[in-house]
């Protein structure tokens, strides 16, 4: 007769899953109060209305996040993402997109009929800015709570990561700080609303003669120091700050953009294509686009007439707008969380530039250990095929890369890890001579 | 000898593993004529095998898991082709396969069919739902009947073993391991980590059994595995049970050839077997030593890449032997990494020549470990901590004295920046044992 034993009774995420099932419809329950104030009957007014919207929402979606991980133990957790229904490319995640769009398109083109929800804000944006909120404040506010909210996460999903931790409590900063708080109170003390993280020519009118006749115009001289600021920052800060740390300085620890990506897009990451196609595309793509504002704003300084308005319209419509927004982030469920910073932004393609030719920064490999098995590739979000480079044993120099830092989080073997090194000329064959490798990537790229 | 202008020939390859597509390609570096047939049953794209893992847990896709795209094949002029061989005449030099594939003739022939899991004649272990972790058929197998497991038992604690129990484990299973050894894998890693690893996977909730062994598998009447008994009489009751006792190489397509055998396909160290122009490279390969010695079998991603880099210069008339070199390995248990580079001796093989030094914190599951020998660095082992492959290398080469090595310690680490370092510790912890 044999003993009959049996182990644990319950499978061990049983009940963390009844928790997240049960928190993930709470916090779409809380989605309701926006749902009635486009129905015209908003719950309550002021801070009582603004408290209803957002409370619940924020409480729900961080107990959701917290019921993930907290019988987890440390370590990388990507258990069922090529599955999941918003992750997998399945049909929430193809609708989850086409809200995004649709949401960023009444945004851009239909701002009014956001009012009854930027209503809701209006308290906040009385107190903050001393003035009524428009469809652009409640964008801000609603794009800096996704930092928050699924920055929490971040700090709970890599608690074992110091790298990601570090990266993310900074976007998270400059985000709250920089992008949201100090441009609305610029607003309130009477003085120009502007972003001390962004830079031409990610944001072009830094640059625009009519900006900086504007800005001079301003009293008390702050006006003249913005000027001043933003064409330091583009010529000045950018390249050196590069030239030490790469790319990554800007688009994974301070850009608003990179900052949505690395939040609420890491979900997403693995979406990136990784073809060679991809990469061909990418590099036409994103330099034609730094031509072409390069050509624009030159151009806005040297002419005049109705040619070259237009032309400012157009790149505002088209790239500001659609590249950017629509499509940048519209597309996160379907392409990943980069499309805009690897296909469109000109700021990454002259950071990309300086990565790639004048920096210390590269990604070591750790000698032989590659086993090819593909989650630092697949967890790219720029769609770099790191494991090509990690097979040969080769440091990964890449105009696209940003630094995120999670190949190096997800390879199961240590083999790859971030470093700016204490030169700039032993990252690859090449390196030495940034100038002629430059010029020879030109001729044949 | 082939050389580069000979052209023409036809070098056929049976397994499209790290050892075939390495020798493929290495070949294809120096020939640019020839032509090159690759030859699986198991699919017809190479992928990385040791990541059959992360496809069940939902990591990634199959489709991540392959190296190259499409294109890469039709670039470097590599024909493949998904079928099952099943006789190899080496006077003809003809390879016939299963079905209806029309034969190959070859002018130069790679055996490089990889492994297969051990079965050591247990009751009951050809059921259904008893199955090893190699292949994409055993992941599409699993996959299969994943709804109706509830318990899984895996029999044997090796690197498969635990990963086996991690992906059931991911899927919400309740998994127990049996493990012969005293401690997790201890005829590989030293006492320490390999309680280390022990208490990990258990704190991870996989229910560990050490000193355990597999006496049968009962079957349900309707020829599916239901439990396993132990010898020490318990019963557990389980949908699943895994066999992951070590692989031995797989030699199904030698059946009836004339290609000499003994465990694997019998080579010399240029990966050349008894039989002219029929080589062999990777997981199959048990290389023949001079007198005295065992013979070696590799089975390794690492040294299946090292065989196809020899064998593919070998074969286009240049000198090599192939040289293991100081070795290096690595792999993860849950959420715990490990890097050893030279020589470590497991649990019990240390002898009187070898002084171990190790760190190993209370607050934290990591263990650092210098092996000398004679006072000279012959290995480090590294649980939780990446240390540099390169740079380890270099140390052990140089056999550098201990207090040289812990000069250095900085420089090998590989961690992210930010993280903790530990070498402060390690260093006075060292000095102290050393004294
Ligand atoms: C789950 C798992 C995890 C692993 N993890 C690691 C790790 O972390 N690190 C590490 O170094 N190693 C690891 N390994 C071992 C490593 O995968 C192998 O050493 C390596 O894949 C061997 O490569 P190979 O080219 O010799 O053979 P394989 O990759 O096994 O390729 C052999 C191919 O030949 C085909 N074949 C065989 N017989 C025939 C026939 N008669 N006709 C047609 N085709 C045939 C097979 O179908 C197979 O596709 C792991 C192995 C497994 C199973
Ligand atoms: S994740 Fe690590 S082991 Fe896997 S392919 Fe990338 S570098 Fe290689």
């Amino acid at each position: 007769m044999s003993v009959t034993l049996t182990g644990p009774a319950v499978s061990p995420h049983a009940d963390s899953a009844g928790l997240r099932t049960a928190f993930a419809v709470a916090t779409g329950v809380s989605l309701l109060p926006f749902a009635l104030a486009l129905a015209g009957h908003p719950v309550g007014s002021g801070w009582t209305a603004f408290a209803i919207a957002f409370v619940p929402f924020v409480v729900f979606a961080m107990l959701y996040i917290w019921a993930t991980y907290r019988d987890t133990h440390p370590g990388i957790k990507n258990d069922d993402i090529t599955r999941g229904h918003f992750t997998g490319r399945r049909t929430a995640g193809v609708l989850l997109g086409v809200v995004l769009t649709g949401l960023y398109t009444v945004l851009y083109f239909q701002g009014e009929w956001l009012q009854p929800v930027f209503a809701l804000t209006d308290p906040l944006s009385q107190l903050l800015r001393d003035r009524p909120a428009d469809q652009w404040f409640l964008y801000g506010f609603l794009y800096t709570l996704a930092v928050l909210i699924m920055g929490a996460r971040m700090f709970w999903r890599y608690r074992h990561n110091r790298y990601q931790l570090f990266r993310t409590a900074s976007v998270m900063f400059f985000q709250l700080g920089f992008a949201f708080l100090l441009p609305a109170f610029l607003l309130a003390m009477q003085q120009p609303e502007f972003y001390f993280t962004y830079f031409w020519p990610l944001k072009p009118d830094y640059l625009y003669p009519s900006y900086w006749a504007w800005l001079w115009q301003q009293p008390g001289g702050v006006g003249a120091f913005m000027l001043m600021f933003g064409v330091a920052a583009s010529f000045v800060l950018t390249p050196i700050l590069t030239f030490y740390f790469g790319k990554r300085w800007y688009c994974s620890w301070v850009c608003g953009c990179g900052g949505l990506a690395e939040t609420a897009g890491d979900p997403f990451r693995h979406l990136s294509s990784k073809k060679y196609a991809a990469w061909r595309f990418e590099r036409w793509s994103i330099h034609s686009v730094l031509v072409i504002i390069t050509a624009l704003t030159i151009w806005l300084w040297v002419g005049e007439g109705e040619a070259v308005q237009t032309g400012k319209k157009w790149y505002g419509y088209a790239v500001g707008m659609v590249l950017s927004g629509i499509v940048g982030v519209g597309f996160y469920p379907l392409l990943g969380s980069r499309v805009w910073c690897r296909f469109f932004c000109p700021m990454a393609a002259i950071l990309g530039i300086g990565q790639r030719f004048f920096s210390r920064f590269r990604i070591t490999t750790n000698g032989d250990q590659c086993m090819a098995c593909g989650n630092c590739s697949a967890y790219c979000e720029m769609g770099i095929d790191v494991r090509a480079y990690a097979m040969q044993g080769k440091n990964i120099v890449r105009a696209s890369c940003v630094g995120c830092g999670i190949c190096s989080a997800v390879c199961p073997r240590g083999v790859l890890k971030l470093e700016n090194g204490k030169t700039y000329a032993d990252r690859y064959d090449g390196a030495q001579n940034p100038l002629a490798t430059l010029l020879r990537s030109l001729k044949n790229p | 000898m082939f050389g580069r202008k000979t052209g023409g020939r036809h070098v056929v390859i049976i397994g499209n593993g790290i050892a075939g597509v390495t020798t493929a390609r290495a070949v294809r570096a120096r020939d640019k004529k020839c032509r090159i047939t690759l030859i699986s049953g198991e699919s017809l794209h190479f992928f990385s095998r040791p990541a059959l893992m992360y496809i069940y847990m939902g990591h990634l896709t199959e489709r991540n898991t392959r190296p190259f795209e499409e294109w890469f094949w039709k670039k470097t002029r590599i024909e493949r082709l998904q079928a099952w061989v099943k006789f190899i005449d080496v006077d003809a030099k003809r390879v016939d396969f299963a079905g209806d594939t029309a034969s190959l003739t070859y002018d130069q022939l790679v055996i490089a069919t990889g492994s297969k899991p051990n079965k050591f004649g247990w009751p009951g272990q050809d059921l259904e739902r008893v199955q090893g972790m190699c292949t994409l058929q055993d992941l599409a197998n699993l996959e299969a009947i994943s709804d109706d497991i509830e318990h899984g038992v895996i029999v044997g604690g090796g690197l498969i073993g635990v990963e086996l129990a991690e992906m059931l484990h991911s899927r919400g299973k309740r998994v127990t391991m049996l493990a012969r050894e005293k401690n997790y894998w201890d005829n590989a890693l030293p006492e320490a980590e390999a309680a280390l690893v022990g208490r990990v996977i258990r704190k991870g909730g996989i229910d560990l059994r050490l000193a355990t062994e597999l006496d049968r598998i009962e079957d349900d009447g309707e020829g599916r595995a239901c439990a396993v008994h132990t010898k020490d009489g318990e019963r557990l009751p389980c949908q699943f049970v895994g066999l992951t006792a070590g692989v031995s190489p797989n030699l199904s397509a030698l059946e009836g050839s004339k290609i000499p055998t003994g465990r694997g396909v019998l080579c010399d160290f240029s990966l050349r077997t008894q039989v002219p122009d029929v080589y062999a490279a990777g997981d199959c390969v048990e290389f023949v030593t001079p007198e005295g010695e065992r013979n070696v079998v590799e089975q390794l991603w690492y040294t299946g890449e090292m065989h196809g880099e020899v064998l593919g210069r070998v074969m286009c008339g240049e000198e090599a032997v192939y040289d293991r070199g100081i070795w290096f390995n690595s792999a993860k248990f849950l959420d715990l990494e490990w890097h050893t580079y030279g020589e470590v001796p497991p649990a019990g093989r240390e002898t009187p020549d070898h002084q171990m030094l190790l760190w190993q914190p209370d607050d934290a599951d990591l263990a650092f470990r210098l092996v000398l020998k004679q006072g000279r660095l012959v290995g480090v082992n590294s649980m939780g901590i990446r240390y540099r492959h390169k740079v380890c290398e270099r140390w052990i080469a140089d056999g550098l004295g201990a207090e040289q090595v812990l000069e250095r310690l900085p420089e090998g680490n590989f961690d992210p920046e930010f993280y903790r370092r530990y070498e402060p510790a390690i260093v006075r912890a060292f000095r102290e044992q050393l004294r």
